[in-house]
């Protein structure tokens, strides 16, 4: 028996009557393993994760709605960009008043927007109507964009009668078939592998339809963003994944939350394509969001687009921010990089937006706001079966006992419950 | 040296009683005879060691009757019987997609042989290994319009996607004031005792979705049951979970009506009419049970009625509290734990509705608070004998 060494190069171990490799030149082999191409590498070299340098932001305009590169100007009409400029205006106003109802105990809880408006507006500008929306909570402008009125928001908020929720979930969490906005839910990230499967199913419906699935940096770091990014491209997904990066998840920040490069930089890692953005500058969430929405469709496959941007407000009425961040930091976003002044002041360098229609706009929005506010406040409550109602499509023998059972109680203790508060 | 280099090939000579399979799979174990032959050679092996030879089946299979009402049947088996549902669903329903691991070459336990060939790759489809991702993925799907099928491998795996379950499916319609609802999706998973499947190829997890309104929780008895009733949840507007014994799978074997039909949900089925005890199971326990009712017939003289509640959640409280006002004793049965086990609701329930009609009090015959154990699962489940044993203690107290 002969026994040649294993590492020569002729690789060839002979044994009686035996294991035969064919005879094979290393130098020239290819790997053969199923699970990944490329090449060989014969010496030890660990990748370096590229956090220094990383993904650039693409914008359009810089802090002062200057428009950088022309050829990225997306020229939308005036029409167009002043529509933007009132919707993210009047978002803001609504998102002050509702915030001060909270703090004055008319409503139980609420989130502002505070600085993310550019984010909500410029990608819903960029979608088809038709277009399904799984957001997070903090994606209000989206709806509103899409024209639901003042009077559904309040009611949502209040959890009055006119709320199409039925008055069941906390304040924010709004939703709307007819303007395909599926009623966003508090646990995060739970929209993502829902996005791809809505995606899927839209797919194989073949009407050119896309969907788009809204999530913080924070939410990003569940599991199930993991499995929705996998699944998406995997199963070749027409879907636009929109991450909000907003620096803070209630009071962690972003150094805490990953040690990446962002979540753009995940996208490739699971064979996705990417870009970050300045979340900022409407002009390039609109110019990304329209991209990746075009070829979604066409290609089948998913798109990863991180916004960064910054949270201006509180994570919620349940939070002060000034425990964990400095006034001078919020500041700097608010007065130096906000996404309704850049628009501003793109606006007024094309004589498009003057002071008197400043004035003019803002009382005619508070007022707008204020009507649909004190409207909500005075309606009732939903009635009292609703609390039972949709939990199955149908009620069933178990609730309709309840139900009764809850009846029989309160009219026994009627003068302990503030049934007027509710409709009849 | 030399030497040694002979003495291994000679080593190697000795072992060469397969030598050629040995050469051309060296390293794969599962094609080798080399095992097989180092058995053989073996002084020490016996043919058959001491738990083989008494671990047999708990249960004989008692097969339902031939169905007449839903027209031709052909003899099916439990895997084979979901096929035909799944079948007949995607024939009918375009929307209708099946997905989870391995259901494209046809599934570890073979149900979805063939579909994938029938109605095309876009509609039969493995998924990435990730259940949170799966059931995700079917709400969606079935919030956006499909007809989703969502298979997790073992229901022990299935806690990943609790999450999505507990807090997404089951709340869908009311959370939004039912604007939206994922009515269109059921899961099914592989459930129950398998004579070795030990902690996590063994597990009965309904106790844990049975505490969660919104979903529908249902678990067939045998393949005539089981198509029918996987239709209805698959026709059901609620999110379902199926939970088929997979014990089951090739032992249960039954005329199968070859055309889709429905078996109701929520409606309990009295298999076995009697006067003196209430026996209550589902899935494969139904059978440990039928074997009760005989032998608590000819030792004790004493009538059974035996109900398989086939819905868990939303259960038919009706049937079987109805049975307990006659009988007024009451055996529940399964091989889930025994604490916090659905045996625990119905008791509770059965007390409070039927309290001054009952002899004795309830019975439960399940699991021990153990996690699911390997090579002690014939003494951990509820047995023939333990069942006939709490018969005798419920006729005697």
């Amino acid at each position: 028996m002969t026994q040649t060494k294993p590492n020569s190069h002729e690789g060839c171990i002979v044994l009686p009557g035996a294991l035969r490799q064919q005879p094979f030149d290393s130098s020239e082999e290819k790997p053969q393993f199923p699970g990944a191409s490329a090449e060989f590498i014969d010496h030890l070299e660990f990748i370096q994760p590229n956090v220094i340098s990383g993904i650039p932001v693409y914008r359009v305009m810089d802090r002062a709605g200057q428009i950088i590169n022309p050829s990225e100007d997306p020229q939308l009409s005036k029409e167009t960009v002043v529509n933007f400029y009132q919707k993210m205006t009047l978002l803001n106003t609504m998102d002050r008043i509702l915030y001060e109802s909270q703090r004055q105990g008319r409503i139980s809880f609420y989130m502002t927007n505070y600085g993310e408006e550019g984010t909500h507006i410029g990608s819903a500008a960029a979608l088809d109507s038709k277009d399904l929306v799984f957001g997070q909570y903090r994606e209000a402008g989206v709806l509103m964009y899409r024209g639901f009125p003042l009077d559904l928001f309040m009611a949502q908020c209040y959890a009055n009668a006119d709320d199409l929720g039925k008055g069941r979930q906390m304040p924010v969490h709004y939703g709307s078939k007819d303007l395909n906005f599926i009623t966003i839910s508090s646990p995060l990230a739970t929209q993502i592998p829902q996005a791809a499967g809505a995606a899927y199913a839209a797919k194989r419906e073949n009407t050119n339809r896309a969907v788009i699935c809204y999530f913080g940096e924070g939410a990003a770091s569940e599991g199930d963003a993991h499995a929705g990014f996998n699944f998406s491209a995997t199963l070749e997904c027409p879907l636009i994944f929109f991450c909000r990066n907003n620096g803070y998840a209630i009071s962690t920040p972003t150094n805490e939350q990953y040690r990446g490069d962002g979540i753009a930089a995940r996208g490739p890692g699971y064979g996705m394509l990417s870009i970050r953005v300045d979340g900022n500058d409407v002009f390039a969430v609109y110019n990304a969001t329209k991209e990746a929405r075009r070829r979604a469709v066409a290609e089948n496959q998913p798109f990863l687009i991180e916004a960064m941007t910054y949270r201006i407000g509180h994570h919620s009425t349940s939070d002060d921010s000034s425990a964990y961040r400095s006034v001078d930091e919020v500041n700097y976003w608010d007065k130096q990089d906000h996404p309704i002044s850049r628009l501003r002041h793109y606006m007024t360098a094309r004589s498009w937006w003057s002071e008197d229609n400043e004035r003019s706009w803002r009382k005619q929005s508070r007022k707008t706001v204020m009507e649909a506010f004190e409207k909500a406040e005075k309606r009732h409550k939903p009635h009292l079966d609703l609390m039972f109602t949709d939990v199955y499509d149908e009620m069933t023998p178990n609730l309709i006992r309840q139900r009764e059972s809850m009846w029989r109680h309160i009219q026994q203790y009627k003068d302990h419950y503030p049934l007027d508060a509710y409709a009849k | 040296s030399l030497t040694t280099a002979m003495a291994a090939s000679a080593r190697l000579l000795f072992r060469g009683a397969g030598l050629k399979a040995y050469t051309a799979n060296v390293n794969s174990g599962a094609q080798s005879s080399f095992g097989t032959t180092l058995l053989r050679l073996s002084p020490n092996c016996s043919s058959q060691t001491k738990t083989q030879i008494k671990h047999a089946s708990h249960f004989t299979y008692h097969p339902d009757p031939v169905p007449t009402m839903y027209g031709p049947t052909t003899k099916m088996n439990l895997f084979q019987s979901v096929t035909s549902a799944l079948d007949n669903t995607l024939a009918s329903d375009p929307t209708a997609v099946i997905f989870g691991e391995d259901v494209a070459f046809g599934g570890v336990f073979r149900c979805t042989v063939g579909l994938r060939d029938k109605y095309g790759k876009d509609r039969v489809f493995n998924t990435p290994l990730c259940e949170q991702g799966i059931v995700g993925f079917g709400i969606g799907a079935a919030a956006a319009g499909a007809t989703a099928i969502a298979e997790i491998q073992f229901a022990d795996y299935i806690y990943p996607a609790f999450d999505q379950i507990v807090n997404e499916a089951a709340k869908y319609r009311y959370r939004s004031g039912n604007l939206f609802d994922c009515g269109n999706l059921t899961i099914r998973a592989p459930w129950g005792c398998v004579g070795h499947g030990s902690l996590y190829h063994s597990q009965s997890p309904e106790a844990f979705f049975a505490h969660c309104p919104g979903i529908k929780i249902v678990i067939p008895r045998g393949p005539v049951q089981c198509k029918g009733l996987l239709l209805s949840c698959i026709e059901d507007h609620n999110p379902c979970i199926f939970f088929e014994p997979k014990i089951l799978y090739r032992a249960a074997v039954e005329q199968v009506p070859t055309e889709a039909y429905t078996i109701p949900l929520s409606q309990a089925e009295v298999l076995q009419e009697g006067s003196d005890v209430t026996l209550v199971a589902w899935g494969t326990q139904i059978h440990v049970l039928r074997e009760v009712v005989s032998m608590a017939q000819e030792k004790l003289g004493v009538s059974c009625e035996l109900i398989d509640l086939q819905t868990i959640l939303p259960w038919d409280t009706e049937t079987v509290c109805k049975s307990v006002a006659k009988t007024g004793r009451l055996l529940i049965s399964h091989e889930a734990p025994v604490t916090g086990g659905f045996a625990a609701e119905i008791s509770s329930t059965v007390q409070e509705e039927c309290f001054l009609n009952l002899e004795a009090p309830i019975t439960r015959v399940c699991g021990y608070d153990t996690p699911f154990p390997h090579i002690f699962e014939p003494f951990y489940i509820p047995d023939k004998w333990k069942c006939f044993e709490a018969v005798k203690r419920l006729i005697s107290y």
